[in-house]
């Protein structure tokens, strides 16, 4: 008997019986049977497996043995497992002309099967899984899991001629069917049923004999399910008792029955005909009771998870508003913790000692409760008594009402399958709301405008104000890019008429040259442009002017990344065309470009991390030139405006003359040091932090979605801009984000996780990440799970690690506004609040005259996106627990949850990272003021340090004269002088 | 978002308070009207027209609500005269001013289809419907500002932030546009959902929205001016 079988999962207790009963199994096909059931086959020929483009090994292996095997005779059941169809599937999709080709072959090889078939062999061929409309499978679609059976044998196989559409049979029917024409024992833990026709007895002339024949099939199955039934009900308590009694007793009077026709064999029409249908009736039955049986939840585990997950979202909340309350300080959140972390671990070890099992989960969930409690006692017992709790909590807004919507689209199926449109529309409203909010609160109109009331006679009022247009143009521009960025979209599984974006697919599946030439330059475009933009915006703040290392490599070694990647994709788009001398030299190459691409960003990061201060210091000796003063007026000045303009800069530049004479009478050959684009250096380090980052992740998706990655970058700038235009810098300090900013940062990650061409489903997990520069790999490797795992969670480790970027941008982009707003003299009111101020936009170097506060804001930035994702995996948690009953609850709700909780973890260490960062970049700050006092000191000169904020270039600067920094000064870190000019 | 003339101060004079009543009266009995008409709008074409219904013949139950929502708002403005008309009264100052207006009314319609595809609004398919959700937007939106300001973006503007109204008029302007916007925003919320009800199509639940929520605003908004007379106070006026 042969068997074609690529059902392994169920056949499993079958094959171990194989060699005990003496039957010879021979095997060719997957290396993963090898892992499966060793020492089973007697003969066996395995090809690798893992490599989904390749189409061809296996099958090619297979077909050179295949037929010179059947031939020989040495064989009792011969299995063969075919890989192309699969692996064309993924690569390409069912309608690829290699699809053609691939079927054509088997269809041939199943021709020449037939043609050699004996007469007492049955080919049984059949697939493990079917495939979506794009090629893959995993998801519990009608697709996916319907998959054909075709049995042939040169004899009459089937009593009477097949029906038209065919009868589905579940797949566990296929072991115990198998078993009895093999002549075996049916395993032990089937419950499948036979399938009873594949037993009659065609050359039989009576029919009675073929009915007797199938019943005796169908009895020895039902013994064996009884059988397992019994022993399974008398360890586990699980299954329903009422309708276990109903199932037994229906199978003692099916057996009464059975062994009334077998001893009267006579005129037992009528028995024959109650025996197979009862028989049948009790194996669908125990197969329905135990399908619903075994998906069961503990309801407990469920609930005390969700109060878990809801107690530390509270948490979050509220020490997220604590943090920016002047009496805060970070001891109370240290000691819970570990005292819980503490606590868990005595536990555990008291637990193993005394010889109890422990599930780590439980211990996991006590050790959080065990830090949880007691911090939220201590923070009841402190604050109960003097203010009630509600004050702590942040005041409804327009925002939490998005969140909340947000919130409840968990729990309905459409809103999640349909969420790569639903985030969007949540982000475009309330990028809308912002512009509005900005609008009503009068940020973007000169006030003139908005308080003189002469209806239809309004004066022109002045020259309009930048930040109206600018603020317009960045909302104008998000929501475009924010669209097109929705071009990138694929199906979710569910979706009853959906076509994915062709955009998603690789350029290797692009038939046409000339479209994919054409594509290939668009995303080599896109890759400059993104490259390009970084370079302009590190150029526009001075950081490209340092001579520091990680500048020098975003000078030169980001080029060089642009450069493989760009190669990468010629030779991965192109691979097939590659003349076949030059096969190896391609594989090679494109296996070693994205390591080598993958390299350089790590060493980019060393450098980064080695070094993160990308300041220029020039040290200039002599006396400091002293600055010119501005007068855009000619003549004498003619308003009040003009002369506020005008005066304050004629005071200053007295002052500095005199004060200049002054030093110079003091000392000749003064030193001065002057230190550029220190207020941008934070953000400068995160933003080379993320480029680098971009790279690897950009080369594990296909090769159009570069052009996402670029809609990100200029997606995030834009809405960091937009959000800067309402955030108010508090000078001296409680530094906060607004939840609105955080929100519509976790909403765009959400956003660009599906424009990356991901949905939640299993079946849209893009496999092909995980050969990125990975050799013909053997087996699934911690290193393909991580590529797979960061080619998903791409979005959510870019945004969490850039989060910090919603705490820096407003102090960058200070300096833009009041360079725009000297242009033209200000209105009085601002002149005389300002002259002060505008001089010295200290930019980012504020964060560090309040070190408390920096380091508070970080943190309640950390909790407040901390607690957005939280409330989302909340939603899901409770969504798919309540829900559990639901048609879709395997197909949508937990799928969801899954990437949910995946990317949580994800965006929580990449959260950590981009803190981490930013605490690294102000360490090596304070380092480095120390370094260059000592220095300065050492040369034992008086000295004066000039630290200048940003500049267009730093050659145009004039760094001004400041009191010379003592090294007490800057030890506090708050007494330093900055200056920018550009 | 903060709800507007939050801090203004109160106001006393008694004799402002019965100008006020009357000006709430007129507002409502216009308010009332313009309900009125757009039910009119939902149940008179079904004399004249055959297999008129709104979920049908959707588009042409647009058409004739914009028509009639429109000729009601300008009958009763040129009627009431809630503002100071202006000082010129040529006919070409006339005529080059309702030029105008019609030039505001068609570029608010664009910005609106704009703003909807950009929302995630088919570009191609579907354009009419599109467009006709943009009219009747404007027709909601827009056409009371026309009516009320006249072609003057910048008023336009004034009125809708903090402390810019000047007048009930103009306070129940920004109550009704603000709900418009609610309303055809919360219309799009059943459009994902697998119920496969004939008013989830688009654009049929936005219109349903953008009317309920003008509807809801032109109740609410006399009530409100009512409730907060005392508090209100406007400048100018």
């Amino acid at each position: 008997m042969n068997s074609l079988s690529c059902h392994y999962q169920d056949a499993e207790d079958l094959s171990a019986a194989f060699p005990g009963l003496g039957r010879r199994v021979v095997f060719m096909g997957d290396e993963t049977w090898n892992d499966l059931f060793p020492g089973v086959f007697s003969q066996a020929l395995f090809f690798p497996s893992f490599n989904v483009r390749d189409l061809e090994t296996v099958d090619n292996g297979i077909m050179k043995h295949l037929y010179p095997t059947m031939d020989s005779d040495e064989w009792d059941v011969l299995i063969t497992h075919f890989l192309g169809v699969d692996h064309c599937g993924h690569k390409h999709d069912p309608y690829h002309p290699e699809m053609a080709k691939k079927l054509t072959q088997m269809d041939k090889m199943i021709q020449g099967l037939v043609k050699r078939l004996k007469n007492d062999t049955l080919l049984v061929v059949t697939g493990d899984h079917g495939m979506t409309i794009s090629g893959n499978h995993g998801g519990e679609s009608e697709l996916e899991t319907s998959a054909a059976l075709f049995l042939y044998s040169p004899r009459a196989l089937f009593p009477s001629a097949p029906a038209e559409e065919p009868e589905i049979i579940p797949q566990i029917s296929l072991v115990p069917t198998l078993a009895l024409l093999l002549g075996l024992p049916i395993p032990f833990g089937n419950i499948g049923e036979v399938i009873a026709e594949v037993f009659s007895e065609i050359e039989d002339s009576q029919p009675r004999f073929s009915a007797l024949a199938q019943a005796s099939a169908l009895h020895l199955n039902a013994q064996q399910v009884s059988r397992f039934l019994h022993t399974y009900s008398a360890t586990a308590q699980d299954l329903q008792v009422q309708e276990l009694h109903r199932l037994q007793k229906l199978f003692s009077k099916a057996s009464a029955d059975y062994q009334r026709l077998l001893q009267s064999p006579q005129g037992a029409e009528a028995v024959l005909q109650t025996v197979i249908p009862e028989l049948q009736q009790f194996l669908r039955g125990v197969r329905a009771m135990c399908i619903e049986s075994w998906a069961r939840f503990s309801l407990v585990r469920m609930a005390g998870g969700a109060a878990l997950l809801a107690a530390t979202c509270f948490l979050c909340l509220l020490v997220s508003q604590w943090a920016t309350s002047p009496a805060f300080y970070f001891g109370p959140l240290l000691k819970p913790t570990a005292s819980g972390l503490s606590g868990a671990m005595v536990c555990a070890g008291l637990l193993a000692s005394t010889g109890l099992k422990l599930d780590s989960m439980v211990l996991g969930a006590m050790a959080a409760v065990g830090s949880l409690l007691p911090f939220l006692w201590k923070a009841w017992a402190s604050w109960g008594s003097k203010r009630p709790l509600a004050s702590l909590l942040p005041m409804p807004g327009p925002v939490l009402l998005l969140l909340l919507i947000r919130f409840a689209g968990f729990f309905s199926d459409s809103y999640i399958i349909t969420e790569a449109r639903v985030a969007p529309f949540l982000l475009i409203s309330l990028i809308l709301l912002l512009v509005a909010r900005l609008h009503w609160e009068g940020k973007l109109l000169p006030p003139k405008l908005l308080s003189i009331p002469r209806l239809g006679f309004l004066t022109p009022a002045g020259p309009p104000q930048y930040s109206a247009m600018h603020a317009v143009g960045l909302g104008v521009g998000l929501l475009l890019c924010i669209r097109l960025a929705g071009l990138f979209y694929r199906c979710h599984e569910e979706t009853p008429v959906c076509s994915s974006s062709p955009l998603l697919s690789p350029l290797r599946s692009t038939v046409d040259g000339r479209t994919k030439n054409l594509w290939y330059g668009a995303c080599v475009g896109a890759l400059v442009a993104l490259l390009a933009s970084v370079r302009l915006w590190l150029h526009c703040y001075g950081n490209l002017k340092s001579p520091e290392p990680p500048v020098l490599f975003v000078r030169w070694g980001l080029p060089l990344m642009g450069l493989g990647t760009a190669a990468y994709w010629a030779l991965a788009s192109g691979a097939d065309e590659a003349p076949p001398r030059l096969r190896a030299l391609v594989s090679g190459a494109s296996v070693m470009l994205p390591r080598a691409v993958a390299g350089l960003a790590a060493s980019g990061l060393m450098l980064l991390l080695w070094r993160p201060v990308t300041v220029l210091v020039k040290a200039t000796t002599g006396a400091p030139r002293t600055r010119t003063v501005l007068t855009p007026f000619s003549g004498p000045p003619t308003s009040q405006a003009d002369l506020d303009y005008v005066v304050p800069q004629i005071y200053r530049h007295i002052q500095e003359e005199f004060r200049g004479r002054l030093e110079r009478t003091k000392s000749q050959g003064l030193l001065t040091v002057a230190a550029y684009q220190l207020g941008s250096v934070y953000s400068a380090a995160v933003v080379m932090a993320l480029t680098l980052l971009a790279f690897p992740l950009l080369l594990l998706h296909a090769e159009r979605i570069s052009l996402v990655f670029l809609l990100l970058f200029l997606q995030s700038f834009l809405l960091l801009h937009l959000l800067a235009a309402g955030i108010p810098i508090t000078t001296p300090g409680p530094f906060t984000v607004p939840w609105h900013a955080v929100f519509a940062w976790a909403l765009m990650a959400t956003q660009t996780f599906y424009t990356t061409g991901h949905q939640p489903v299993f079946s849209a997990i893009q496999w092909h990440a995980a050969f990125v520069g990975v050799s013909e790999s053997r087996d699934f490797t911690w290193l393909s799970a991580f590529l797979v795992g960061a080619n998903t969670f791409a979005s959510h480790i870019l945004f969490a690690v850039g989060c910090p970027l919603l705490l820096l941008w407003p102090f960058l982009c200070e300096n833009q506004g009041s360079q725009k707003r000297r242009q033209p003299p200000g209105n009085e009111a601002e002149a005389r609040v300002r002259p002060e101020e505008e001089q010295e936009p200290r930019m980012e170097m504020r964060l560090r005259d309040a070190p408390h506060h920096f380091s508070a804001a970080l943190l309640q930035l950390g909790l407040k996106y901390l607690f957005v994702l939280g409330i989302q995996i909340l939603a899901c948690v409770l969504a798919a627990s309540i829900l559990r009953r639901h048609l879709l609850v395997w197909k949508v709700f937990a799928p969801k949850f899954i990437f949910e909780a995946m990317g949580f973890i994800v965006s929580s260490v990449g959260l950590c990272l981009g803190i981490a960062l930013v605490m690294r970049v102000d360490g090596a700050v304070s380092s480095w003021f120390r370094q260059l006092v000592l220095t300065q000191q050492k040369a034992g000169e008086q000295s004066s340090l000039v630290c200048t904020g940003a500049g267009l270039s730093a050659r145009k600067a004039q760094p001004h004269l400041l009191p010379p920094c003592s090294q007490d000064l800057l030890a506090s870190g708050t007494s330093l002088f900055y200056n920018s000019r550009s | 978002m903060d709800w507007p003339l939050s801090d203004t101060s109160f106001c006393i004079a008694t004799q402002e308070n019965t100008m006020k009543d009357t000006d709430i009266k007129k507002l409502l009995y216009t308010h009332l009207l313009c309900i009125f008409s757009i039910i009119l709008s939902i149940f008179i074409p079904s004399f004249f027209l055959e297999n008129f219904s709104i979920l049908e013949t959707h588009l042409t139950w647009l058409c004739i609500c914009s028509v009639s929502v429109t000729a009601v708002n300008l009958v009763l403005y040129l009627v009431v005269k809630p503002n100071v008309s202006s000082k010129r009264s040529s006919l070409s100052y006339k005529v080059t001013r309702f030029l105008k207006c019609c030039i505001y009314f068609l570029t608010s319609c664009f910005f609106f289809h704009v703003i909807f595809v950009l929302y995630g609004a088919p570009l191609i398919e579907l354009a009419l419907e599109t467009f006709s959700l943009a009219v009747i937007l404007s027709t909601f939106t827009t056409i009371p500002c026309l009516c009320l300001l006249g072609p003057n973006f910048k008023a336009w503007l004034r009125i809708f932030s903090r402390n810019g109204v000047t007048s009930i008029w103009e306070n129940s302007l920004q109550i009704t546009t603000i709900s418009s916007f609610v309303g055809i925003w919360l219309g799009a919320f059943p459009i994902p959902l697998d119920w496969g009800r004939p008013w989830q199509e688009w654009p049929i639940s936005c219109t349903l929205g953008a009317t309920f929520g003008y509807v809801a605003g032109l109740v609410i908004s006399p009530l409100w001016i009512y409730w907060n007379r005392k508090k209100l106070t406007y400048k100018n006026n």
